[in-house]
């Protein structure tokens, strides 16, 4: 696979690219052409001052835009490995987020029990037996390190959990359906610091089986999980990288000014 | 220096008690005007208990109008009031909700929903002997349903329409957007969150909107009046598949029919004081299911409330 950027290590496998994207509120450019690969089972932080359009950048992988008029997208998004723009209009987004999960920023479970949360998304897939629900709930419980926490408590409702086990609950939700890629849009940032510990460690657990975007506000974050930075500011990308590249030489100014602290 | 000190805490105290005073004379001011609300409210109440609450027995829902006050009874009036309500509920709800639902979850934001948007809560104020006009055009002549109960259940669920619209949307904006973000998330189709999380979520807020729309209907007499019901009524609508001819199972629905207010309405315009009393004791019952149905909607509301956080 071609990509522009020069690795250190054996190139990994690309598993989507954004090609020229712009995205428009309305009359508002809130991304001006986002280039920039995704690799598979890495971890991919994007990082900015507030306003940047990282998050912006995040929904347009899950179409999440399209809930809300007045968007616009230009450019491309492909997946591989089949190739598809899932910008395109002719992809239905619902098919997008069924391959393209997310975790949000604030913790929503749905206030039904812990199992139905889980359950949701195979439920929304049609999925009726009962069985094969049970093991795919259990299997993202303990993918999302929650498993011992609930498993005496499946069917109570939800929002009883603690912030932190109701974020890990909603990356068990996300987890369930064997998703390509999981967006994570500032999953700690409601969280304190020991539950923050928990989903970085959980992150770097499962990226073994799922490639994995996230944006952080927090530089530390990025430097602890992810592998590739991409440095996000007024809409553009500024610079991307292997995360050692960008935090010990980045090649621009505004970038080291803003990982230092000097500038955001 | 504490002299100076001593004297500025003087000054300051006056002020305060100065302020004080209108504190005091403002508190005594609105516990009056809340005195003259709650009392005239109690004295019509208590009124009514006393000169209805010796009419109540069970012989007074179990017979009809009579022309003889003390063998009347109101059982062809809360028939005609339970018939009606349950062609408005059947009515209004489905349609309520599901117009909240489109203005909400589907429609886009234009000049044409902003239109219907201002037009639904003016409704809820429209005088409701308008409906009544309205529905004896429509209804009774053009539609030729007649003077009938299911005339007078489309008038009342035309009435309450409003008020489950409007209900139900705010039941519905009061999820928050992260909850239906999450939903869709995962894969769900519109309809999917409508009907997997935003109905049995917004399920408290809209049931208290239904029942405070019944409880509204049950005690409207100018539409009801407007398009026909019969003031003295002595049989109840067919039972299906009951009586001489056989009733078939809808007949009820194009029965005559008269309803609580109106049977009330009736007795007191009598001048035989003895009818006041039949009006104070079916003044009772109606006041007693009123204020039964909404306090149903309160702790409907709060019982349900509990199990539905963000």
């Amino acid at each position: 696979m071609a990509s522009t950027i020069t690795l250190p290590e054996p190139a990994p496998r690309l598993k989507a690219e954004s090609k020229d994207l712009d995205f428009y509120y309305g009359d508002f450019k809130a991304l001006k052409g986002v280039s920039m690969p995704i690799y598979e089972n890495k971890v991919t932080a994007l990082i900015g001052p507030s306003g940047c359009g990282k998050s912006t950048y995040l929904r347009c992988f899950n179409r999440m835009h399209d809930l809300y008029p007045g968007h616009r997208y230009d450019g491309k998004i492909e997946l591989h490995p089949d190739d598809v723009d899932i910008l395109d209009a002719s992809v239905d987004p619902i098919e997008v987020r069924m391959r393209i999960s997310m975790v949000f920023q604030k913790p929503n479970p749905f206030p039904k029990s812990i199992f139905e949360n889980v359950a949701y998304g195979l439920r929304v897939r049609g999925e009726k037996s009962t069985s094969y629900i049970e093991d795919k709930v259990e299997a993202a419980l303990k993918g999302a390190a929650i498993w011992n926490e609930v498993k005496d408590r499946i069917s109570e409702p939800a929002t009883n959990l603690s912030g932190g086990q109701q974020q890990r609950l909603c990356i068990a939700r996300s987890l369930a359906t064997d998703p390509e890629i999981i967006l994570f849009d500032e999953p700690t940032s409601a969280l304190d610091p020991i539950a923050t510990g928990s989903i970085e460690e959980l992150i770097g657990e499962i990226k073994s089986k799922v490639t994995i975007l996230i944006v952080t506000h927090n530089m530390q974050q990025a430097a602890r999980v992810s592998d590739y930075v991409a440095y996000m500011y007024l809409g553009e990308m500024m610079e991307y990288g292997a995360t050692n590249d960008i935090f010990m030489k980045p090649k621009r100014q505004e970038t080291e000014d803003y990982i230092t602290g000097r500038f955001g | 220096m504490s002299a100076k000190l001593s004297e500025r805490a003087q000054l300051l105290r006056r002020i305060i008690r100065s302020h004080k005073r209108w504190d005091a004379i403002f508190g005594l001011l609105g516990l009056l005007a809340m005195s003259l609300a709650i009392l005239t409210l109690v004295a019509l109440f208590a009124q009514m208990v006393i000169d209805g609450a010796p009419r109540l027995s069970l012989d007074f829902f179990t017979s009809f109008p009579s022309r003889r006050a003390g063998q009347a009874g109101i059982l062809s009036a809360w028939v005609g009031s339970f018939l009606v309500m349950l062609v408005t509920a059947l009515f209004a709800i489905p349609v309520g909700i599901a117009s909240a639902v489109y203005l909400e979850e589907y429609a886009r934001k234009n000049w044409f929903t902003d239109i219907i948007e201002i037009n639904i809560s003016n409704l809820a104020g429209v005088p409701s002997i308008v409906y009544g006009l309205l529905a004896l055009g429509l209804f009774v002549y053009t539609f030729g349903l007649g003077q009938s109960i299911l005339s007078a259940g489309l008038t009342l669920g035309l009435l309450i329409l409003p008020i489950v619209i409007v209900t139900t949307r705010e039941a519905l904006r009061s999820i928050p957007q992260v909850i239906r973000e999450g939903a869709y998330a995962c894969g769900a189709t519109k309809w999917q969150v409508v009907s997997d999380h935003l109905l049995p979520y917004g399920t408290p807020g809209i049931l208290t909107g239904v029942i405070i729309g019944l409880s509204r209907a049950i005690g409207e007499t100018a539409p009801i009046i407007t398009i026909g019901a019969l003031t003295f009524i002595a049989f109840l609508p067919p039972v299906p598949f009951q009586g001489e001819p056989v009733a078939g199972l809808f007949d009820w629905l194009f029965s005559p029919f008269t309803v609580m207010p109106i049977q009330i309405f009736n007795w007191t315009s009598r001048p035989n004081p003895e009818f006041q009393l039949n009006a104070a004791a079916a003044s009772l019952v109606l006041v007693v299911l009123t204020l039964g149905m909404n306090a149903l909607a309160i702790w409907l509301r709060y019982r349900l409330r509990k199990n539905i956080k963000w």
